[in-house]
């Protein structure tokens, strides 16, 4: 209970003094633009009542759903097939670690010209995004399989398939949960980015629409408080996969 | 058949221009239990590896029952220093891996016997990371023996446990051997455990390795290591050794 508390208590702490500071200089300085913590929260309560806050929200969570999703189908088989087959690794990863620096956000205009301004454009962004740390993770998560394990198997004379399923995947899921918490959340962070240029929905374009209809910050700071929540929420989630029993033992120790 | 199960002949191995294993040979009969002792470094691993048949000797042969060793068979199952118990599944799946039985009851009905032989009863749905370092020796000795193998080969199974559990493992395992008659081939730098387990005992000298010396353990079981017999024994190995 102690050790509970001490994890809470002290970063809310935190977090209410930064409000405190935050509100108390705004009203020393008399802004007339940049809002104070109350003025964001009638402010978001607004979009809340009207309902486009939701909106803005399911339009940019549908997005990450979408493309995170397409980049996983892909990756996964993909990083496993790498990590396995020599050959495939040394084909295909020099070009995946070309591709792996590139920003998302270099890609906008090659996904504007390709997608337009639909949803689409988002959806391929996040792929691009999400996809090469997931490759890669599994990946090296593959080709690092401790090989005693892999010896115990090839003892016990199991087939390739049982070798596959009941070794190989499971040595490896622990990495590929790393892998979907770098990749959902460098989605997230692409998501805001291109939704800021390209699009007319979303928590990104929310952002750019309310500072350009009359400089209302009050909405521009929710917005972002609301992206650093749902961020932490997202990776959050994946966490809970971390707790599984079967991928415990990498983490523990 | 004869009464040989394992014949070595002239194995010689080298890693790129250093010879680690040179031209060694001998038999093991079935049922017996041959400790190697050697200084480290001097290549025992590497022997055993290949007679377990996980990898290749530049020269000679491993022949096991009559046919000639390509690669691992679950007819003998390795047990090493470090271990190889699967973390990602409980105690009884790990004792299931190996096991491709028709029927998935009886299979489980087999894990349970051999978790229970080895003392771990009420812990067939424990993960490893719940378990201590003795008792996951006793799950990866439970998963080798529930196979049935006729070898079981040993890399100091017990090197990385404490001194007491070291000994008690030691007495575990010989109770097993009584009820199961496997034939054992067991590395080992403890001399005393190699005198307390097995019936000969081949000392190997530096790499590139070959063998040095033979003896005969000629004791009834269980043991005293501070019998007379055991201890002039323990001084000649360990002169041996150059101790």
């Amino acid at each position: 209970m102690d050790g509970k508390l001490a994890r809470i208590v002290p970063p809310v702490l935190v977090i209410a003094l930064l409000i405190a500071l935050w509100w108390f200089i705004v009203a020393r300085s008399d802004s007339p633009i940049f809002p104070t913590p109350w003025q964001v929260v009638t402010g978001a309560w607004e979009l809340v009542e009207d309902g486009t806050l939701a909106q803005h929200i399911g339009a940019s969570v549908f997005r990450v759903a979408i493309g995170f999703g397409l980049a996983f189908l892909v990756a996964i088989p993909l990083g496993l097939w790498m990590g396995w087959v020599s050959g495939a690794y040394y084909t295909l990863n020099p070009l995946f670690q070309m591709l792996r620096p590139i920003s998302p956000i270099a890609w906008i205009p090659v996904a504007i010209l390709w997608f337009g301004v639909g949803n689409m454009s988002p959806i391929f962004l996040i792929f691009i995004s999400s996809v090469f740390p997931m490759i890669v993770q599994t990946t090296v998560g593959v080709r690092t399989i401790d090989r005693r394990y892999l010896r115990a198997a090839a003892n016990f004379g199991v087939s390739r398939s049982v070798l596959f399923r009941r070794v190989v995947f499971p040595a490896v899921l622990p990495e590929i949960i790393v892998g979907m918490r770098i990749g959902i959340g460098v989605a997230w962070l692409v998501v805001v980015a291109a939704e800021m240029i390209a699009l007319n929905s979303g928590l990104g374009y929310l952002i750019m629409d309310s500072r350009n209809a009359g400089n209302r910050y009050d909405l521009v700071i929710a917005s972002m408080i609301i992206i650093g929540v749902i961020g932490l929420l997202l990776d959050g989630a994946t966490r809970l996969l971390e707790r599984q029993k079967t991928v415990k033992w990498r983490y523990v120790r | 058949m004869s009464d040989k199960q394992i014949i070595v002949e002239g194995i010689t191995k080298r890693f790129g221009a250093l010879p680690v294993v040179e031209g060694v040979g001998f038999d093991v009969r079935d049922g017996e239990f041959v400790a190697i002792v050697g200084p480290s470094g001097c290549g025992k691993s590497t022997l055993l590896n290949i007679i377990a048949g996980f990898e290749r000797p530049d020269r000679g042969t491993v022949t096991i029952d009559g046919v000639r060793r390509t690669g691992p068979s679950r007819n003998g199952i390795m047990i090493s220093q470090h271990g190889s118990v699967f973390p990602w599944l409980t105690v009884q799946e790990n004792l299931m891996f190996g096991l491709s039985g028709t029927s998935q009851a009886d299979n489980t009905e087999l894990a349970d016997r051999y978790i229970a032989m080895v003392g771990l009863a009420g812990f067939e749905t424990a993960y490893p990371h719940e378990l201590s370092g003795g008792m996951l020796k006793r799950v990866e000795l439970a998963r080798a023996l529930v196979v049935k193998p006729e070898i079981l080969y040993m890399d100091e199974p017990f090197s990385a446990l404490d001194a007491l559990m070291s000994l008690r493992m030691q007495n575990e395992l010989r109770r097993i051997l009584d009820e199961e008659r496997h034939t054992v081939l067991l590395i080992t730098h403890d001399v005393e455990e190699a005198i307390f387990l097995a019936d000969r005992v081949l000392v190997l000298s530096p790499r590139p390795t070959a063998i040095q010396a033979t003896f005969h353990v000629d004791l009834p079981h269980p043991r005293k290591l501070s019998s007379p017999q055991a201890q002039s024994l323990r001084e000649a190995i360990l002169k041996e050794l150059g101790l």
